[in-house]
């Protein structure tokens, strides 16, 4: 039985090609009524397990259960028995014991999606875990190329950052090699991980060589900390190797269009043009998150049986 | 009290033969002795074997009883045939004193279910600032032959030559965790594709080994004697080949989880398959084999390292580093190593070796009229399948649970008086 999202390797071609076409219906849905809220999930409970603060990714989740009807507890490791020491665990048992059917959860470490899944009943998303994964994030950016560009399959996404510390692009990079697209990591080689290799996807050093090939670039955030640990020798140089600029943006096709996960840092990764032109999906990203989590509760919740996800662990 | 073991097969040798034991020592080998006085114990044809010595072991005592006492852990290892164990330093207070070490070497005495030789911490409080007293624990009624700061690394490059020349006033070894500390800050697990894809921050393989060339090369300036931690590389095999060609002083270890399991494990996220160093690859795996096979790592020893439940329950990224190990290790590396070892290289391996890298005298030793009776017994034929739930040792983190292993250590003489008999503490 499928029952958790933890991993965008989870979904197979048809989850996700599924996960795409309700969100789309949903978004449609949503769009012509009057009152927003569709009853599909009255009754049910969702809990937003958040051990890391992410007001976004949260916010998003929240309206997502919302507008199927269901109950929705915003449970934060901050002011929590968490910070006071409770295990896992003991934060899972006490879920369940509340009789919740969804846990959303977000960790700083790897893998505790996974551990969750372990200690409870209902269905586990994972919403971030470490620098994991956060496959939400890659079917919300799947579904944007496709409103976008009008398919996935034989895309060129070009994802540009610090992939070695970013959940966003391992997700991205399973779910779109699943899709069918053809994805190229560029970063400094200190930012791409050891095994990238490995990796269903090309890699490069050299942002320029790529971009006039790309139909997607997704920019990452890249925290200024990683500067400290000698990852790159300054913002400055970061910026001028591998942030997506104006004179770098005249370089792509004309229907090439500008991804950002968020948060961004304007000026670093990515120049405050670029980032409002109207290449830039940014906003639309947003709006795409709520219909893509809808459509990924309705499936796991929705039926007797979950559509989607990753079997019984 | 004498016992007469019956119908055993000393190394596994082809003829069955009785071994009379008496005052704690071997008092006669032969076929067909007569009983006499003595309490006779039928070997059905099982190996017999000098009594399992482990270079590197964690008893917890002082300072974490829950995870495992001196009693618990010395239990374990008498089931798992050994006779004696040597006790890492990390406990709290860490031994890096006379009186610490004396106290596990006396709760060892007490319990009597093998010999405990501490180790010594090489630096006060395994801080790796200033030498701790290495030649007191050498003096003191615990004998200290082993000095290391398991779990750390002695990584300052002076500090690590000095205590190598010297420990030489005592005959001592410098047992090395070899990790250069800066290239695993924050380390998770082997660096390779599975940590890149699994977002867990990687322990890179050059880590271990940076250590192991600098070490060797510092061993042999110095002519001090150095032996490697639970060797978890390739390239570390490759090293220590090397350095033995060169006729550098150094021995090296291999724990039998490292014989048989790879990173793969860490895709469940089980922290019970967190272990330092981590479980590398299956190439790696096949390196550590052929090394313990030809000789170039020396013997195995366990890094038998309980934890409490809730030390191991928890996310990976929080959760303790390390595996049980005593119960299972002869079954593991038999598993292992198939015919790549014979039952004479077992002993060789298992006890000879690291009896003689701790300089522990009544250990070790042939099997043969007048000498110590620290012997094990081995059931070449008795499958059985990892329990954690039956364990002796307090703490339930083995990596085998539900393993089937090939042989089962059946009973353990400690100077002539059984600790183990069917399989079950005497």
């Amino acid at each position: 039985m499928k029952r958790h999202l933890l991993s965008a390797a989870d979904l197979t071609l048809e989850d996700a090609t599924l996960v795409l076409d309700t969100a789309t219906e949903l978004a449609q849905l949503t769009e012509r009524a009057t009152v927003k809220k569709l009853p599909t999930l009255r009754g049910r409970t969702v809990v937003n397990l958040f051990f890391e603060d992410s007001t976004r990714t949260r916010t998003s989740f929240e309206l997502a259960a919302k507008r199927l009807s269901a109950d929705v507890i915003n449970f934060s490791a901050k002011g929590s028995s968490v910070s006071k020491g409770e295990t896992l665990k003991d934060t899972a048992l006490t879920l369940e014991a509340m009789g919740s059917d969804a846990v959303v959860v977000r960790h700083s470490w790897s893998g505790a999606p996974v551990n969750l899944s372990r200690f409870i009943r209902g269905s586990v998303i994972n919403a971030g875990d470490g620098t994991h994964e956060h496959p939400t994030q890659a079917l919300l950016d799947a579904y944007t190329m496709r409103q976008r560009l009008g398919r996935i399959e034989g895309l060129k996404v070009t994802i540009v950052g610090d992939i070695l510390h970013s959940r966003v692009a391992r997700s991205n990079v399973l779910l779109l090699h699943t899709l069918g697209a053809d994805v190229t990591l560029v970063a400094p080689p200190t930012l791409l991980p050891v095994g990238v290799d490995q990796w269903p996807c090309q890699t490069s050093y050299d942002l320029d060589a790529v971009l006039p090939k790309s139909d997607v670039v997704m920019m990452l955030r890249v925290q200024r900390e990683r500067m400290g640990a000698a990852y790159f020798p300054s913002t400055r140089e970061y910026a001028r190797r591998y942030g997506l600029d104006v004179r770098r943006v005249q370089t792509l096709s004309d229907d090439a269009i500008v991804m950002h996960p968020g948060p961004m840092v304007r000026g670093m990764e990515i120049a405050p043009e670029v980032a409002d032109g109207v290449r830039s999906t940014i906003v639309e990203q947003v709006a795409n998150g709520v219909s893509v989590r809808m459509a990924v509760l309705y499936l796991l919740l929705g039926g007797a049986e979950p559509a989607i996800g990753s079997d019984d662990q | 009290m004498t016992h007469l073991l019956q119908n055993v097969r000393p190394y596994g040798g082809e003829g069955a033969t009785d071994v009379r034991i008496a005052d704690g020592r071997i008092a006669e080998i032969g076929p067909g002795l007569s009983l006499g006085q003595s309490t006779p114990y039928d070997g059905r044809g099982g190996v017999l074997l000098p009594g399992l010595v482990d270079l590197h072991t964690h008893l917890r005592e002082p300072g974490r009883e829950d995870a495992e006492t001196v009693e618990t852990g010395t239990l374990a290892a008498a089931l798992g045939g050994f006779t004696a164990v040597h006790a890492m330093a990390n406990t709290d207070p860490v031994a890096d004193t006379a009186g610490v070490v004396e106290q596990v070497w006396r709760l060892g005495r007490d319990a009597g279910h093998c010999d405990v030789a501490p180790v010594g911490a090489v630096t006060i409080g395994l801080k790796g600032e200033q030498m701790a007293e290495l030649g007191t624990m050498a003096d003191s009624a615990a004998r200290v032959r082993v000095f290391s700061d398991d779990g750390h690394c002695v990584s300052d490059a002076s500090l690590m030559r000095r205590a190598l020349e010297y420990v030489k006033a005592f005959d001592g070894v410098i047992a090395q965790h070899a990790q250069e500390p800066r290239l695993t800050v924050g380390a998770q697990m082997n660096e390779g594709v599975n940590s890149s894809l699994l977002g867990l921050t990687g322990w890179p393989a050059v880590a271990e080994e940076a250590i192991i060339a600098r070490d060797c090369l510092l061993a042999a300036h110095v002519s001090g004697r150095l032996h490697i931690c639970h060797v978890s590389t390739a390239g570390s095999v490759e090293l220590v080949r090397w350095a033995k060609g060169k006729g550098v002083d150094v021995t090296a270890e291999v724990t039998p989880h490292h014989l048989v399991l790879t990173d793969d494990l860490a895709s469940t996220y089980d922290p019970v398959f967190k272990v330092n160093p981590p479980l590398r690859t299956k190439t790696d795996v096949e390196a550590l084999r052929e090394g313990l096979a030809d000789g170039t790592i020396d013997c195995v020893a366990t890094d038998h390292a309980p934890h409490a439940l809730e030390d191991k329950e928890a996310e990976w990224g929080a959760a303790a580093f390390g595996m049980t190990g005593l119960e299972t290790a002869l079954g593991v590396v038999v598993r292992a190593m198939g015919d790549r070892l014979s039952w004479r290289q077992v002993a060789e391996r298992m006890s000879e070796t690291p009896a003689r890298i701790g300089r522990l005298e009544d250990h070790g030793r042939p099997i043969a009229v007048g000498e110590p009776a620290n012997l094990c017994l081995v059931d070449p034929g008795a499958r059985w399948t990892v329990d954690p739930s039956q364990s002796a040792s307090r703490s339930r983190n083995t990596p085998f649970a539900g393993h089937e292993l090939p042989v089962r250590v059946v009973a353990t003489f400690l100077r002539g008086r059984p600790t183990v008999l069917d399989g079950r503490p005497a």
